[in-house]
């Protein structure tokens, strides 16, 4: 096995001089190119920097809950502005970067060109999807600019609908149009992936990223327009004074718990199966094997998206929900485990015997797996009926989350954007910072939420910014955490913005990786290929490509891919 | 590029009319889906409730007019048929017939906005509308529905919604009327007239659940 | 791309069968719901509104004549449709199973 600590790359030199080359970035300049551009990877670059924006807004407001939880008194906000820092930091998190996060910016950019495209399938509602998020995000941020909203991500009735006297309306108007964007970006990809392919590529021979953001993007198009509605009919009740949730009129606020859940369980999918589709190519290309399991992988998405539909009502479990309810919801969330379990599998089977190289990419996928595992299987805990009676709305659930939403999104977010960064920019990121800040993200991570699981099932509710103080103790290690997590976060955004204009020039295939999208010249000209790309091998051929490759850089003698 | 298949029909990214054609149309139905997913959200809560409160309902749905309900779905039947004869049209490359039925059929669908118009109207002046001066007479027989106002929440939510779709689907034949005015459209291109149909069908197919769910409960 | 299935014209004949059909289903609803069927006035209602709908699904929005993939997608809308509705109303029936519960 070889595991040298130098990442191998193939130089860009003799291959083609890629200094007057035309690519999408430098084919127009100014800003109207970009902001009328109807080019998907013009766009991925805007939702790049406009959910990087949201993400360090979403972070500020987390570093504010940490400071606020160093001693268990109320030392820096009352409890109200304690209320609205935690909802202003949920919503920034979940609807403005991690549900876009990695489909509208990985995914916009590799999908096309990962299916031989020019584009997506609906260019100009490709740009409207981003004009829609902005526009969302806008409202979402005048709402926290007039004095914000407090009655967390979750918006439940009958606090949001009638006593909440926060910017609901604002905020609820914001996410509603956000859900547009998510529910058009789906779209596209749907009818790109069903009818763009280019000759030769059959559906098993996708990148099991297409496959992860394909059944992402079901979950996109069934599950957002119902949380939608249910906005809407908040709105119907603040504003219009309709009562379809007000148990004054006999209304039942459960049941927008019901509708709210039908689809935030699933978002978490929309979080996550896009995540596992990075960690899919990654694992694939720094173990040089073919990925193990294909069939299971790419059949594993649409059972997550599937059974994911099914078990949203493990949110409910002490809502007044019937306890016959409970335990069907409660088997189906057992279930939808398993497909999880399956992509776990099969990563590890891919790096069994495998040549590891530890590249930065590389390891975010190797922390993606000990923390989603982790996540995914604190998960089970909180899925037992009686297990969460005793753990609901406390802080083991929001270490369970942050687990597989920071944890599992974010880190497969980083890797993915590591990965593809070369493909993106034409610009290689520093190696050493980028494994430096990797395990600087992954040790401040796990200081930050592990000690909330201990916290929690000892019985610190979330929420709250006064505890008792045994807690204290938890509260600070998670804190000390934070900071690290914070620092980990920021390392990459320095370097990559250094490495635009200072990082070392990346040919077509700096990692020698499988897929259409490394065929191409980096970055990609604006229609993707020169030429019509034709698939006449099967995806991951990780075992010919070094083959090929041996018989003139020869460091690796093939023969140990005969074992496997 | 296959440059040879493209013309100025044809977008960039498409190899020829005809698969331009089939992503148009499988993603106007991907749409459809997120709207019938949108309407699930109201007919769940029409359904939870109209269990719970089973009188309230059948008492509260009396006082809606059947006869004006029913009218109202001829109108948007028979605008449905007038889209797909355009449709048809269109595909002939008949641009004089689609012009015609194009506006047939937004003065049909003009026609039950109108008529909607009226009935709200009717319910402003009788305190049906739910809020703070909500009072529920009932028809004689049929006075007590203690959750009537849940009743004509629901009421109001789901044909007001069904409404705004209605506008948007005027809208789109506004669209449609000016382009096959200018004639745009012709036998090898004809993708929007039949993509904004499915739209207007949709928008009537809602329509025809709201209607027994809010005026039919119970007449006998 | 001179003959593809898509531009299938259907003929005037079934777009007025149809159109029919559907006046008939309307006043054939109407009717019924003025006939006191006790709890199943609600499902024959629901039936003729499905077969109303299906008929304008098939003819004229054109799915009959369609790709599958076409009719796979207007499926699924309905199925989860079903998942959504179907789901809830389980919470909902199932709540006062336990004696002394809520409802
Ligand atoms: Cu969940």
């Amino acid at each position: 096995m070889d595991t040298t600590s130098t990442v191998e790359r193939v130089s860009a030199t003799g291959i083609i001089s890629d200094t007057i080359r035309t690519n999408f970035l430098n084919a127009d300049y100014g800003i109207k190119s970009w902001l009328l551009t109807k080019d998907h990877k013009r766009i991925a670059i805007l939702y790049l920097i406009s959910i990087t924006v949201f993400f360090m807004i979403g972070g500020a407001f987390a570093a504010m809950i940490r400071m606020e939880l160093i001693t268990p008194e109320a030392d820096v906000f009352t409890s109200e502005a304690y209320n609205k820092v935690f909802t202003t930091h949920g919503i920034m998190m979940v609807f403005f970067f991690l549900i876009p996060s990695i489909p509208a910016t990985l995914g916009n950019f590799l999908v096309p060109v990962m299916v031989g495209a020019r584009d997506l399938a609906f260019p100009r509602i490709n740009l409207l999807s981003w004009y829609i998020y902005v526009i969302g995000g806008l409202f979402t941020l005048t709402a926290l600019v007039l004095g914000g909203v407090d009655t967390g991500w979750t918006f439940y009735t009958p606090y949001s609908s009638t006593y909440s006297n926060g910017y609901v309306m604002l905020t609820g108007i914001g996410i509603f149009i956000t859900g547009f964007s998510s529910i058009l970006t789906g779209l596209n990809f749907i009818v790109t992936v069903h009818k763009m392919r280019a000759p030769g590529l059959g559906w098993f021979r996708l990148p099991l990223f297409v496959w992860a953001n394909y059944a992402a993007s079901l979950i996109m198009v069934l599950g957002t327009p119902v949380v939608a509605i249910g906005i809407v009919m908040i709105a119907l009740e603040r504003g219009l004074g309709l009562g379809i949730f007000d148990p004054r009129l006999g209304g039942d606020p459960v049941l927008f718990q019901h509708i709210f859940w039908f689809y935030s369980h699933p978002a978490v999918y929309i979080m996550i199966l896009p995540g596992m589709g990075v960690v899919s190519e990654i694992m694939a290309c720094f173990s040089r094997r073919h990925i193990f399991g294909y069939k299971f992988i790419a059949f594993s998405s649409l059972g997550i998206a599937i059974i994911g539909f099914l078990v949203w009502g493990h949110h409910m479990f002490v809502s007044g929900q019937s306890s016959y309810a409970g335990i069907v919801f409660s088997l189906f969330t057992f279930i939808v485990a398993v497909p999880s379990a399956i992509k776990v599998f099969n990563w590890t089977a891919t790096m069994h015997k495998g040549r590891i190289v530890y590249s930065t990419p590389m390891m975010y996928a190797l922390g993606f797996i000990g923390l989603f595992l982790v996540g995914g299987l604190t998960g089970l805990f909180c899925a037992s009926l009686g297990v969460d009676i005793h753990i609901h709305d406390t802080y083991f659930i929001v270490a369970h989350f942050h687990y597989v939403m920071v944890g599992g999104s974010v880190m497969a977010y980083l890797g993915g954007i590591h990965f593809w960064w070369p493909k993106m920019t034409g610009r290689m990121y520093p190696e050493g910072w980028g494994r430096f800040s990797a395990l600087l993200v992954f040790v401040g991570f796990n200081l930050t939420f592990f000690p909330q699981f201990i916290a929690g099932y000892l019985g610190m509710p979330r929420r709250y910014h006064v505890y008792p103080p045994e807690f204290q103790i938890y509260n600070v290690l998670s804190s000390g955490g934070a900071l690290v997590l914070g620092i980990g976060f920021m390392i990459p955004l320095i370097y990559l913005f250094w490495s635009l204009k200072y990082g070392e020039k990346a040919g077509p295939n700096p990692w020698r990786a499988a897929g259409l999208e490394w065929e191409t010249t980096s970055p990609p000209p604006t229609f993707n290929f020169d030429y019509q790309p034709v698939v006449d091998h099967e995806p991951y051929n990780y075992s010919e490509i070094d083959a090929r490759s041996s018989a003139t850089v020869s460091t690796h003698s093939v023969q140990e891919e005969q074992h496997v | 590029m296959s440059d040879a298949a493209h013309n100025s029909l044809v977008a960039h990214q498409f190899d020829d009319a005809r698969q331009q054609q089939e992503a148009a149309t499988v993603g106007m139905w991907t749409f459809l889906i997120t709207e019938i997913m949108f309407f699930g959200g109201l007919i769940l809560a029409y359904m939870i409730y109209r269990n719970q409160f089973a009188e309230s309902f059948h008492a509260a749905s009396r006082v809606l007019d059947v006869w004006v309900g029913c009218f109202n779905t001829c109108v948007l039947l028979v605008s449905s048929l007038t889209m797909a004869l355009g449709v048809r049209a269109a595909q002939m490359g008949d641009r004089k017939k689609l012009v015609l039925f194009i506006i047939a059929t937004m003065i049909f669908g003009a026609a039950f906005l109108g008529v909607k118009a009226y009935e709200y109207a009717e319910k402003f002046e009788h305190h049906l509308v739910p809020g703070p001066t909500f009072h529920f007479h009932g028809v004689p027989g049929h006075e007590h529905a203690p959750n009537a106002e849940i009743f004509f929440s629901l009421y109001f939510a789901m044909t007001g919604v069904h409404a705004l779709h209605m506008i948007v689907g005027l809208g789109l034949m506004t669209w449609l009327l000016r382009k096959s005015i200018k004639g745009t459209f012709s036998k090898d291109y004809y993708n929007p007239v039949e993509i904004c149909g499915l739209y207007w069908h949709f928008v009537d197919i809602v329509w025809i659940f709201l209607y027994p769910l809010l005026y039919l409960i119970d007449r006998s | 791309m001179s003959d593809h299935s898509e531009h299938h014209i259907v003929p005037l004949k079934v777009y007025f069968l149809v159109f029919s059909a559907l006046m008939i289903l309307l006043f054939v609803t109407v009717g019924v719901a003025m006939v006191n069927l006790g709890p199943f006035n609600i499902y024959v209602a629901m039936s003729i509104a499905i077969i109303k709908a299906v008929l304008v699904v098939l003819y004229f929005m054109h799915v009959r004549y369609s790709t599958r993939l076409t009719m796979v997608v207007a499926a699924a809308g309905f199925i989860w449709l079903v998942f959504l509705l179907g789901i809830t109303i389980l919470d909902y029936t199932s709540r006062s199973w336990i004696p002394g519960s809520y409802q």
